[in-house]
């Protein structure tokens, strides 16, 4: 549920202009590879405005500045690199949707194989501990003894027919 | 595992959940005490000089425009205002420039993405704050400083460095209780 | 007087909700057969009392009573009386009051199927379920409530928000409640069980239906949000990871390892401990998101009240029922000891491969929806975590978990071998490879969709082995497979379905990887193309609707110079609120969508801008999602699911069934 539109909404004293926005055709580059470089670019770069959405993704004015800016540098002969630090400069960490790897980010990236690695462990323990809470102690003369009679009895005659595995019902 | 390590495991859950509790009780007090604000985005330019620019002025305002070389060395703090005659808080936080430039403190201002005629009306109707006074019709240089939206507000200090920036009107509070402390600090 | 009555009924709700809380508690613990007993007439009292309080202020909302301060915020006499009614729940207040409902619904439903249950197992539940109510009608009636007067009343309401004027918009609530709610009811269930000591199979049959239930309305909820989204917004996107999406998806993703555990604990009496503590967090996801939501603490669009009190108050209810289940689980679980064991492979071994893997991406999206919040509340840190990250970060255990969660289903009870398993499955991963080369090729060698498409394949392809498996349709006549077919347990029967809605899910993902967008500026009569199609603009035209204006532009879609379409994408703008909408014209052919926007136009010229969308097998994204809440649902109505009949339904299965 993402009432992004609404966010536009409640900001829209603060930045709307007196109209909004519409990319226009004219904003795209007329080469296809530099303006797919673009847009690719664009959707890692956070419209500082409507907060959860990408450049690429708004139709807020600065959105579309940001993008005219971002295909100026690019078609100056800017990597993406030189891109992505040209605005860091200017609007910091949070301009950037994929959190560069720093010590306050540290976390974030460690996350997936942190939580796979407690997760394996957890279920190594669990199965050590299951292991060991059924082991039986070992049986003492006196049922070593009892236990000889019974297999004796097994293997006589009275044994009535084998012994059917107990089915499981069904698989699901 | 060892009964003490299993107590230990079992009791994990419990300890996750007290430290997230805690996390969020400090975060909702920073919230309330407005220390902590979720929309709040710090400015990436705060201890550096502004970057470098020249804008035309208003035209028929009668006030000099400015460029980053005239916030250089002024010797005392100055408030760089980026403002618009439709933005609806501006005119919110308008009187608290007033009073602030009628007290002497040095106040540009920068007209973003308006029209000339509509700025020029604004200051008409509602005061001229501003001791200097450009426009940046384009925008490209609001991206420069890092404006996100209108009003911006940047304080900077005697030596020309950026301190202080906020995003949203100047209101009286913001004012007293914020903007008048840093003023003295920056002198 | 109606909306005192709803109050009234409001506070009646709570008293008797605060009885249900303490009565059937301590009724089981002293084995108390009368005490026991009040649980079930008190909790559909309890129900009644905040059905009356829903009607009520539903009620307000249908007439526009603008003395009601609820009322006057969010609704408005202009609005068509569908969202008069939906705007009841479109708000804080009344979104607490639904919720609240549903919770007295399930708490009435517990204690009307639960007749078979355990007296002091029911007892039990039912209290726990009290004690959620009150703790949510406490925070209603102290902080939010929706029966405030205000007088002299209001000359009309405020809310006439034209965004949220909108059926997908309205629906998505309630069934996103209906899933967290149903958390709640498996919560109840875990907690009872803590408290007794014991968890046996009957308790996990009992698990299984509510988190089944509540798995479907919440994948039906969240597929509902991200619809609108697709069609609303006018961009083409369908998730965002917005903080408020993933605070659904939490829950949504904790449901589904339940889903999966609950099945171990019904069937092999294993995982117990487990079991327990991913229903309790489960439930504490739910509470988390509506923490999150409603406080405002998160730098989200949507918080229903930026109220740092309220927020308080929510904390204190999702630590005292969250921070108080884990206690007990600390001091309680040791006492359930595990009676199933198992091989590392075996059905058991992927499910528990499954729960891993759920819980791993759990954690991302986990942290990375909550970091930013604690990095920048505590730390003063500024952190953006966007869906670059989020792709990122669940890409590479997403990926294993669609390879295992074919292969689970296929595996015996207890110890599997792998060979039997692949040559089951061989023919599968052969159509997995195919399909990959085939879009490769097709699509012009991009590569991540086609792993999709190969994914997708083989998530499908497996789900039909397992039904070809069971039914033993290449080893026998096909009347036998047919007979065998009519016999297998739904439960099968909605596992195999709702995999394969993954599958679907996955393959609309990837097509939307390939979806093609052109942006131009036409004027009447010019035409562009894209996909093979020609976009015609034939004309853009005024329309005036009853608190709207529109520019309404006329598409002509035609394919091989045949017309195929005329499609009317909108612009909207509402003068009250001043606001403009886009409206989204969508032709879907369910392979691909033909999707227009019309933006402005220029007044000099008479040009007008259009963006048109290709989106390859976007219908597909929601198709699955509602494959996988119907195998949740043909799961549910497994008689075996149901406790009533569980001896009668194992021997009727058994016969069809192969043995593990």
């Amino acid at each position: 549920m993402s009432f992004l539109m609404l966010l536009v909404l409640l900001l829209a004293p603060l930045l709307a202009g007196p109209a909004v926005a519409v990319t226009s055709p004219g904003d795209m580059l007329p080469d296809p590879v530099l303006e797919d470089r673009a847009r690719n670019l664009g959707r890692e770069i956070r419209c500082m405005v409507c907060q959860n959405q990408s450049i690429e993704d708004s139709e807020v004015g600065l959105a579309r500045d940001l993008r005219l800016l971002v295909r100026e540098r690019i078609s100056a002969g800017d990597s993406d690199r030189e891109v992505k630090s040209f605005l860091h400069a200017r609007y910091g960490d949070f301009v950037l949707l994929r959190p560069p790897f720093a010590w306050n980010t540290l976390i974030l990236w460690a996350t997936p194989l942190v939580a796979l690695l407690v997760g394996f462990g957890l279920i190594l323990l669990a199965r050590r501990g299951s292991a060991s809470t059924p082991a039986p102690a070992p049986l003492n003369a006196e049922e070593q003894r009892r236990l000889a009679e019974i297999e004796a009895a097994l293997r006589g005659p009275a044994m009535a027919g084998p012994l059917r595995p107990k089915k499981d019902g069904t698989k699901a | 595992m060892t009964p003490t390590s299993r107590r230990l495991l079992l009791s994990a859950p419990f300890a996750i959940a007290a430290v997230g509790g805690v996390g969020f009780y400090t975060a909702l007090n920073r919230q309330r005490t407005g220390a902590y604000n979720p929309r709040g985005v710090p400015s990436a330019l705060i201890g550096q000089a502004p970057p470098d620019f020249t804008l035309p002025a208003l035209p028929e305002s009668g006030v000099e425009p400015f460029g980053s070389a005239d916030l250089r060395g002024i010797g005392r703090p100055v408030l760089v205002n980026f403002w618009a005659s439709w933005c609806v808080p501006c005119i919110i936080e308008h009187p608290q420039l007033m009073r602030l430039s009628r007290e002497g403190v040095p106040v540009f201002g920068i007209a973003y993405k308006d029209k000339a005629a509509d700025s020029l009306q604004f200051i008409r109707r509602h005061g001229n704050p501003f001791n200097r006074l450009a426009q940046d019709i384009p925008g490209r240089v609001a991206i420069d400083w890092g404006v996100f939206g209108v009003p911006e507000t940047y304080l900077l200090d005697a030596q020309g460095i950026i301190r202080w920036r906020y995003a949203g009107p100047i209101t009286d509070e913001v004012l007293e209780q914020d903007l008048r402390i840093l003023l003295r600090r920056y002198a | 007087m109606i909306a005192e009555l709803g109050h009234f009924a409001l506070a009646l709700a709570m008293i008797l909700a605060l009885a249900q809380s303490i009565l059937p508690l301590l009724g089981a613990e002293m084995r108390n057969g009368r005490m026991m007993a009040t649980g079930a007439p008190l909790a559909l009292g309890q129900c009644l009392a905040i059905a009356t309080a829903f009607g009520c202020l539903m009620y307000s909302y249908a007439i526009n009573d603008t003395t009601v301060v609820n009322v006057v915020q969010n609704s408005h006499s202009a609005k068509p009386m569908l969202y008069k009614i939906t705007g009841t729940w479109g708000n804080h207040e009344g979104s607490l009051v639904l919720w609240i409902m549903i919770l007295g619904i399930c708490g009435a439903a517990v204690s009307a199927f639960g007749r078979e249950l355990p007296t002091a197992l029911r007892a039990r539940v039912l209290g726990v379920l009290g004690l959620i109510s009150l703790g949510f009608l406490a925070f209603t009636i102290k902080t939010s409530n929706p029966f405030e007067r205000v007088w002299p009343p209001a000359l009309d309401g405020q809310g006439l928000n034209p965004i949220l004027q909108d059926i997908g918009l309205a629906l998505h609530p309630p069934l996103l409640y209906l899933g967290y709610v149903g958390y709640a009811v498996t919560f109840a269930f875990a907690i009872a069980a803590l408290i007794e000591g014991r968890v046996d199979a009957a308790w996990g049959r009992w698990v299984r239906p509510w988190s089944l239930a509540a798995w479907s309305f919440l994948t039906m909820g969240i597929a509902l949000g991200s619809w609108w989204a697709y069609y609303e917004l006018g961009w083409g996107g369908y998730w965002f990871w917005d903080p408020v999406e993933n605070a659904s998806l939490l829950p949504w993703l904790i449901g589904t390892a339940l889903l999966h555990s609950a099945i171990v604990v019904e069937k092999r009496e294993a995982l117990k401990t487990w079991t327990i503590l991913l229903a309790i967090i489960a439930f504490g996801m739910s509470l988390l998101g509506t923490f999150l939501v409603r406080s405002g603490v998160l730098n989200s669009v949507h918080s229903f009240a930026n109220d740092p009190e309220r927020g308080l108050f929510i904390l204190g209810l999702l630590m005292f029922y969250l921070a108080g289940a884990f206690l007990l689980f600390a001091f309680r679980a040791r006492a359930m000891i595990p009676t199933g064991v198992f091989a590392p492979v075996s059905r058991e071994g992927a499910i528990v491969l499954n729960n891993l893997l759920i819980c791993s991406i759990t954690a991302v999206v986990f942290v990375g929806t909550l970091w930013p919040l604690f990095a920048d509340a505590l730390f003063g840190s500024k952190v953006s975590v966007g869906p670059p990250f989020f792709n990122a970060a669940s890409f590479p255990l997403v990926v294993p978990l669609l390879l295992a969660m074919a292969a689970g289903p296929l595996m015996p009870w207890k110890r599997a071998q792998l060979v039997p398993v692949v040559m089951k499955l061989w023919w599968v991963a052969v159509i997995g490879f195919a399909t990959f080369f085939v879009a490769l090729l097709a699509s012009g060698q991009q590569v991540l969709p086609a792993v999709g498409f190969a994914f997708a394949a083989w998530v499908v392809g497996a789900a039909f082995a397992d039904i070809a498996d069971r039914t033993a349709l290449f080893r026998t006549s096909l009347g036998n497979a047919w007979s065998r077919a009519k016999g297998l347990p739904r439960a099968a029967w909605g596992a195999a379905i709702a995999h394969a809605g993954i599958g679907i899910t996955a393959a609309g993902i990837a097509g939307m990887g390939l979806a093609q967008e052109r942006l131009v500026s036409l004027a009447a009569g010019e035409s562009t193309t894209l996909a093979g199609y020609e976009w015609r603009l034939d004309s853009v035209r005024d329309e005036v609707g009853p608190n709207w204006t529109a520019r309404r532009a006329y598409i002509t879609v035609l394919r091989d110079g045949r017309e195929l379409r005329v499609m009317t994408p909108a612009r909207r703008f509402f003068p009250v609120a001043r606001m403009h909408t886009t409206e989204v014209a969508i032709h879907t052919n369910l392979m691909a969508d033909l999707y227009a926007v019309i933006g402005e136009e220029e007044a000099a010229t008479g040009r007008a801008v259009v963006r048109v969308h290709y989106n390859l097998l976007a219908p597909w994204i929601w198709i699955g999602a509602a494959i996988m809440a119907l195998g949740a649902a043909l799961s549910l109505a497994d008689r075996r699911v149901r406790v009533s009949a569980p001896n009668r339904a194992a021997i009727r299965a058994a016969p069809t069934t192969r043995p593990a």
